[in-house]
């Protein structure tokens, strides 16, 4: 039973890097469509770009058909300029949209890996460097589409379905373990707490390491310092870019800090003392000074912008530098990696 | 402190950098939150007119500090705000980020002391070096201290004067509503018309329209002030709360973990079972007391362990021999109390006496006995192996100083479940570490053990340096290792006697933990991630309310001003209008319509939008 499930969870993972993959290309096919879209908006640049939204002086009735109210309608203006050039309200292209079903299809089949994993196991399924690769990407996935319905940053999915088929096949090719029991030292409910909020912090600061990542190549274009890369173009102003992030890092920083406490209790119960400067605590402690830095950085005149953004890539790539290569060349109490 | 104040508007001798008369962005010194001199939102140093340029040398702002004639004061004061000023916190950030990796590199003795043992003895030349360095200490080192320390002098010379002005800004009132509210956040103007049925349902009176926004800002928290024909609404100062919450939270965390420490100890005990622990100092194998430690802390109190029990996995062809759990069935004694029965656990430490008792490891201890040829027994004791790998290959030292003709030492293995490696040799390994085949090896040496020479030596180490090996591979005589099962008795070589293998039994390693400080540290960790919650979270806004008459109806003005990160500003500004239209008797559809954004921005700067296109039917 256990092994069936576990065989089909794997069969599930493959599945669903196969359908990512597809999803990968369609992203980037769209990144090509946008390319066209934004060579054309340049061409037809000579239009002026009409006013846009209905916004109009309304005039109504009042219930008693006694007053009538004028509203005087501000202009339209695009304030952090959501997109520059023509695109203001650019419809999702076609690519895009299959992509993003195809992703939403991958996440699904995805989450039945994840939870077969889990009835297998007959636990939580972050228990091990695979199972934390498996149910980490699924997250990622999860914080994007979640994102994705407050904002549009649809115009990160190719970065998003390119990094989780990274890990993923990392994960499943290079730390696989078969199911086994937790360890007296896992076998308590801060495992649940503990791991799955760190998770989900990590979800948080990828997306925010990708939208600093298409900020920065946005001001080098805005600068005019970089000239092909047309389909940024059609992704928002470099600033309107630095707030999205700045907010989705700061999601992932709250819940760091949360990670960081989480694990302080349980390792006062679990090894009798709540910091030891154990390499994972070291790591987890760096991340969370450099998150710190970046959000002081972006408060401090100057160093708004490009600067701090650097700051948020470099957090992230502490994040996983603190996932592979402590988890497996450091030597610490955190050996929980299975391999 | 004052650096941030220097150039408010207002306060500046220059008028041509500010006009004084109008504060055109809304914003005032008493009622913000008093920032760092270079943070985003304090107000930007105005540009030096043409000739202060020339005094003031590259325009620095402050003209003072390349001021020839600055005192001592003048220094101290220039190096206290440069180190209150958002870029050496920054600095200092990083400088700590970078500061704590080569702790992680490197063993540390606090958490990793048998580490730096095989480091040195692995790099012999590098070991000093890096030892001279402290990075085998990072965490108490000279320079992590210096860059942890000055970070927060740093910020405890931010929070205190910030602490001040919040409580001032707490008593002060909304300020003055600009002139031109159309130039802020989230700015909407509705006019209400009498129409031809003359207004009835709409009350088109302006003051009524302020007293009635005033009541409904009033009602969502905000604090209000009347300016005429306007109402001026700033919310949010839990803000700036939670950040001095967060950032005092923090400074106290480090000072309770730097001194509460010192009220507490740690210390380990291994006890076999059927052993009993008495919480005395000399009970203890090792014992860190904190600076303060006072033998009168250890309450008098007993532990037992009865029985300690192991689970490995058994069906699981994946991970057998995993632990799957460890329990300590332990009865305790405390002074004038009955004995209770009770167990620890690896995540379920037992607290007595104020102090925690923690499981933190066990493994085998072999129960053995030395006769002498003449049926005396000069040894007998049992004796903790310690653990060498998954299945429990255990080694452990035996010593025999007195009563045999010689003195003996015998280093032990112990196998749980012996098999042989197959390789024809005869060498054993432990295949499983519950005890499927239990198995005593010994290597026996004799000769001088070197115990009066007044160098402490370890209980499970043997210097064998003045030792003969009399049985085990490297003896000259042919002799095997002796090797035993629970219940034999063997030979010594020589004639030295016998030894019996009586036998095997757990033994648990204990951590007896006393923190008083601990409960204060959760208590200001969780006060951090409060404040972090409420600081980053808890919009500051300003809204400000304007009911004008225009002859025939009535002119309503909302817009809102952020003070700091405010994503929803527009938003909160559009549901004030809403619900302000519906107050005066707007019907909710029309209130609705006539609320909704009034740019697509999410942009809380003052120029989101223009006000203007007024469109009549």
């Amino acid at each position: 039973m256990t092994a069936d499930l576990a065989y089909y969870s794997l069969v599930a993972v493959y599945s669903a890097m196969a359908i990512y993959t597809i999803s990968f290309v369609t992203f980037a096919l769209d990144l090509a469509k946008r390319s066209g879209d934004a060579q054309q908006a340049a061409s037809a640049v000579a239009v002026p770009a009409a006013p846009v939204g209905s916004s109009g002086g309304t005039l109504r009735k009042g219930a008693g058909g006694g007053s009538t109210i004028v509203l005087d309608r501000a202009d339209t203006v695009t304030g952090g300029g959501d997109v520059p050039g023509a695109s203001g309200g650019r419809r999702a292209s076609k690519f895009e949209r299959v992509a993003t079903s195809l992703l939403v299809l991958g996440l699904l089949v995805h989450v039945a890996s994840v939870v077969m994993r889990g009835v297998a196991a007959g636990r939580v399924p972050w228990a091990n460097m695979f199972e934390f690769s498996l149910t980490g990407t699924a997250i990622i996935v999860g914080v994007y589409l979640v994102v994705k319905l407050f904002v549009d940053i649809s115009y990160l999915g190719a970065y998003v379905t390119g990094l989780n088929l990274i890990l993923l096949a990392i994960g499943t090719v290079n730390y696989y373990v078969a199911v086994s029991p937790l360890q007296p030292a896992l076998q308590s409910a801060w495992l649940v707490i503990h791991v799955l909020v760190a998770i989900l912090g990590t979800g948080f600061f990828a997306i925010a390491a990708g939208l600093s990542v298409a900020q920065l190549i946005q001001t080098k274009r805005e600068q005019a310092k970089l000239a092909n890369l047309r389909f940024m173009d059609t992704l928002p102003a470099a600033d309107r870019l630095e707030d999205l992030a700045y907010r989705v890092a700061l999601v992932g920083f709250v819940l760091w800090t949360f990670t960081l406490i989480a694990g302080a209790v349980w390792a006062e119960r679990a090894w009798g003392r709540y910091w030891g400067w154990d390499t994972k605590e070291v790591w987890t402690f760096i991340i969370w000074v450099l998150y710190a830095g970046y959000i002081h950085a972006r408060a401090t005149r100057g160093w708004r912008g490009a600067r701090s953004s650097w700051l948020s890539i470099i957090g992230f790539a502490a994040v996983m530098f603190n996932f592979s290569i402590v988890n497996v060349f450091f030597k610490g109490l955190h050996a929980y990696s299975g391999l | 402190m004052a650096r941030s104040s220097d150039r408010a508007p207002g306060a500046t001798g220059t008028p041509d950098a500010v006009d004084s008369t109008e504060v055109t962005d809304g914003s005032d010194a008493v009622g913000d939150p008093l920032r760092p001199s270079d943070h985003y939102d304090s107000v930007a140093p105005a540009e030096p007119a043409a000739g202060d340029t020339a005094a003031s040398s590259g325009g620095d702002r402050d003209g003072g500090v390349t001021n020839p004639r600055l005192g001592l004061v003048g220094y101290l004061r220039f190096f206290w705000r440069q180190l209150t000023s958002m870029k050496t916190a920054l600095f200092l950030l990083m400088l700590l980020a970078v500061a704590a990796i080569p702790g992680s590199l490197v063993p540390q003795r606090t958490s990793d002391p048998n580490g730096v043992v095989q480091y040195r003895a692995d790099h012999p030349d590098l070991f000093p070096v890096l030892d001279k360095l402290g990075v085998f200490d990072t965490y108490s080192s000279p320079w992590f201290s210096a860059v942890y320390l000055l970070l927060f002098i740093s910020l405890i010379g931010c929070i205190i004067p910030r602490t001040k002005h919040h409580f001032e800004a707490l008593r002060a009132r909304p300020p003055r509503t600009p002139a031109r509210l159309s130039r802020l956040a989230g700015y909407r103007s509705v006019t209400l018309e009498a129409g031809e049925g003359g207004a009835s349902g709409v009350d088109l009176d302006p003051a009524a329209a302020v007293t009635a926004a005033r009541a409904q800002l009033k009602r969502a928290s905000y604090r209000t002030e009347v300016f005429g024909d306007s109402v001026s609404a700033e919310r949010g100062y839990l803000r700036e709360t939670g950040n001095l919450v967060f950032h005092s939270a923090l400074v106290g965390v480090l000072l309770t973990v730097g001194v509460g420490g010192g009220f507490g100890y740690t210390g380990q005990r291994v006890i076999v079972e059927g052993q009993t622990f008495t919480n005395a100092l000399v009970s203890y194998d090792s014992f860190n007391p904190g600076r303060w430690f006072s033998d009168s802390q250890l309450s008098p109190y007993n532990i037992t362990l009865d029985k300690f029990r192991t689970t490995y996995e058994e069906t699981n062809t994946d991970a057998l021999g995993q632990p799957t759990d460890y329990t300590a069935d332990v009865t305790t004694r405390t002074q004038g109390g009955d004995p209770r029965s009770t167990q620890i656990k690896v995540n379920s430490p037992l607290a007595i006496g104020g102090s925690t008792v923690y499981l933190l490891g066990n493994g085998y201890a072999v129960d053995v006995t030395v006769t002498a040829p003449d049926g005396s027994e000069p040894f007998t004791d049992t004796i903790p192996f310690l653990p060498q790998d998954a299945n429990l290959t255990s080694q452990g030292v035996i010593k025999v100083p007195d009563g045999l003709s010689e003195q003996v030492g015998m280093i032990g293995f112990f196998y749980p479940s012996a098999v042989e490696t197959g390789d024809g040799s005869g060498i054993l390994a432990s295949s499983y570490p519950d005890l499927l085949n239990p198995v005593l090896s010994l290597n026996v040496y004799d000769g001088d053990l070197a115990l009066d020479d007044g160098v402490p030596q370890s209980v499970y180490s043997l210097k064998t340096d003045d030792m003969t090996e009399i049985a085990g591979a490297g003896a000259e005589n042919g002799q095997k290792a002796l090797q035993l099962t629970p219940g034999e008795t063997a030979d010594l070589p020589n004639g030295l006697g016998t030894i019996t293998f009586n036998d095997v039994k757990r033994f648990a390693s204990l951590d007896v933990h006393h923190d008083p400080s601990q409960v204060w540290v959760l208590l200001f960790a969780v006060l951090t991630f409060g404040g972090l919650l409420t600081a980053l979270f808890v919009p500051r806004r300003r809204v400000w309310v304007k009911a004008t008459a225009t002859g025939t109806g009535l002119r309503l003005e909302y817009a809102g001003l952020a003070r700091g990160e405010d994503p929803t500003l527009d938003r909160a500004v559009g549901e004030v209008a809403r619900t302000h239209l519906t107050t005066l008797g707007v019907p909710a559809d029309a209130a609705k319509a006539a609320s909704r954004p009034g740019s697509t921005s999410n942009d809380t700067g003052p120029s989101a939008s223009r006000g203007g296109r007024r469109i009549t039917p």
